[in-house]
């Protein structure tokens, strides 16, 4: 059985260590601060320029004031400080954060990642996301396996215009998690979802990876 | 030197005109310099080029200023949440700059700064790095980001004195400090102004040299783009 949001959320939460300075996306990624492991440290950085994000507040303590990168009304939390965006990117660029989590359009077997616009239909923008790829110290991606058509997300080339080249270290998916040690080594499929089988995610990517002789079944 | 100004259309006297650069402070909705920004819409000043993170959204902050075709160019990093600036930008009718968050905060901050230009590592391997010079550090490859200088900024603070040092609240510091920087003049809009020596010198964001004019623009009726909350547990 496939992992749900919350679960693959929860499983790129398993790479935070404690003292980490952490940097989530919008979607999915957001969800990893829910699923911080007791007892473990983590601050996470808004790139509109806070540290220490606290939860949602309370209906009667919303303040339009503060806000997280997602626009979304958050809290603070007694640790947390403010400064403006210049020096928020100076953390971001400087290699001052640990760990980011975002989403993708797609990530190419040589770990670029396209996740900012599709050419004549969405033109969003990048926002912070090539800033966080290039300085970033770990860089995560979740994402769908494959698109809503069905087609690999996974692949050998990007075909979108791309957030970062060479940048991914670790890919999680509804089905499965790979990863590689540096930005020298292929990625190697290293964990499956319950019941997905090598053969299944084989059939659904079409980047080149390395398998495991005995993937971990969690 | 007398700063205070009756109000933003008296505040932007003599500075604006067709064909301009403004850098405006604000992230989303948050911190935006509203009663400037509706001030340069009655101006009907045209042709400009706005520096801005976000577009606004469909009839809020720059967005008024987009659904009047005051804008030709935006230089910005996102610009979601607002149909109107999609569909011009799709019809060709609206042209803009993407710039990555950090490249375009770090752009006005070197402005500010005198600083021309600098390297990053940021949009390398991408659409962004085209055109741009390539340089290796350390075995690193960058690209050359210019400094933005703009014909004027305009900032929203929380509380300014009346020598113009300036207080943000909260996360609505984010561009508009670095945006103060880089206009040849800033204007400045605050929920208070108090007298000098109220606030402390060891808590100030923006010293006085920036913001050489300024306007109380209270009462605000503050606009949330996503109002997120929880529950109370039952006790």
């Amino acid at each position: 059985m496939p992992w749900d949001r919350n679960q693959m959320a929860a499983r790129a939460a398993k790479e935070l260590r404690d003292g980490y300075y952490v940097n989530l996306g919008i979607g999915i990624p957001t969800l990893v601060a829910n699923n911080i492991p007791a007892g473990m440290e983590v601050t996470l950085q808004s790139e509109n320029g806070m540290l220490g994000i606290g939860p949602f507040p309370y209906d009667d303590e919303v303040d339009p004031d503060l806000i997280n990168a997602g626009k979304q009304t958050i809290s603070e939390l007694p640790s947390s400080s403010y400064f403006d965006s210049a020096a928020s990117f100076a953390m971001i660029r400087g290699g001052h954060i640990d760990l980011t989590v975002l989403g993708a359009m797609e990530v190419s077997e040589g770990g670029d990642i396209a996740n900012w616009m599709i050419p004549g239909k969405m033109v969003k923008g990048m926002g912070g996301a090539m800033d966080l790829v290039a300085g970033v110290k770990k860089i995560i991606v979740v994402m769908e396996h494959v698109s809503k058509n069905g087609d690999p997300k996974f692949i050998p080339q990007c075909t979108l215009p791309l957030t970062g080249k060479n940048v991914v270290d670790m890919i999680v998916t509804d089905l499965c998690v790979f990863q590689r040690p540096d930005h020298d080594s292929p990625f190697r499929l290293v964990e499956l979802a319950p019941e997905v089988t090598e053969e299944e995610v084989a059939a659904k990517t079409t980047a080149r990876y390395e398998g495991l002789a005995t993937p971990v079944r969690v | 030197m007398k700063k205070i100004y009756p109000d933003a259309a008296a505040a932007l006297d003599g500075l604006l005109f067709d064909g301009m650069t403004i850098c405006a402070g604000g992230f989303g909705l948050c911190g935006i310099p509203e009663r400037l920004i509706d001030a340069i819409r009655d101006s009907g000043v045209k042709d400009l080029t706005v520096v801005s993170n976000n577009a606004g959204i469909d009839n809020e902050g720059l967005g008024k200023l987009l659904r009047t075709r005051q804008i030709r160019k935006m230089i910005s990093s996102y610009v979601g949440e607002n149909k109107e600036f999609e569909r011009q930008y799709l019809a060709g009718e609206l042209e803009v700059e993407f710039c990555p968050q950090g490249t375009l905060a770090e752009r006005c901050r070197a402005g500010g700064a005198g600083i021309p230009g600098f390297y990053t590592k940021t949009g390398v391997g991408t659409i962004v790095a085209e055109g741009k010079e390539h340089k290796d550090f350390d075995g690193e490859t960058y690209i050359l980001e210019r400094g933005i200088r703009a014909d004027l900024s305009i900032v929203k603070g929380w509380r300014a004195d009346e020598a113009g040092n300036l207080q943000f609240r909260k996360t609505t510091r984010n561009f508009n400090l670095p945006m103060a920087t880089s206009g040849k003049l800033c204007v400045a809009e605050v929920e208070e102004i108090v007298p000098v020596g109220t606030l402390d010198p060891d808590c100030i964001h923006l010293p006085s040299i920036y913001a050489k004019r300024l306007i109380l623009g209270a009462p605000y009726d503050k606009k949330i783009e996503f109002r997120t909350t929880r529950q109370r547990e039952a006790a």
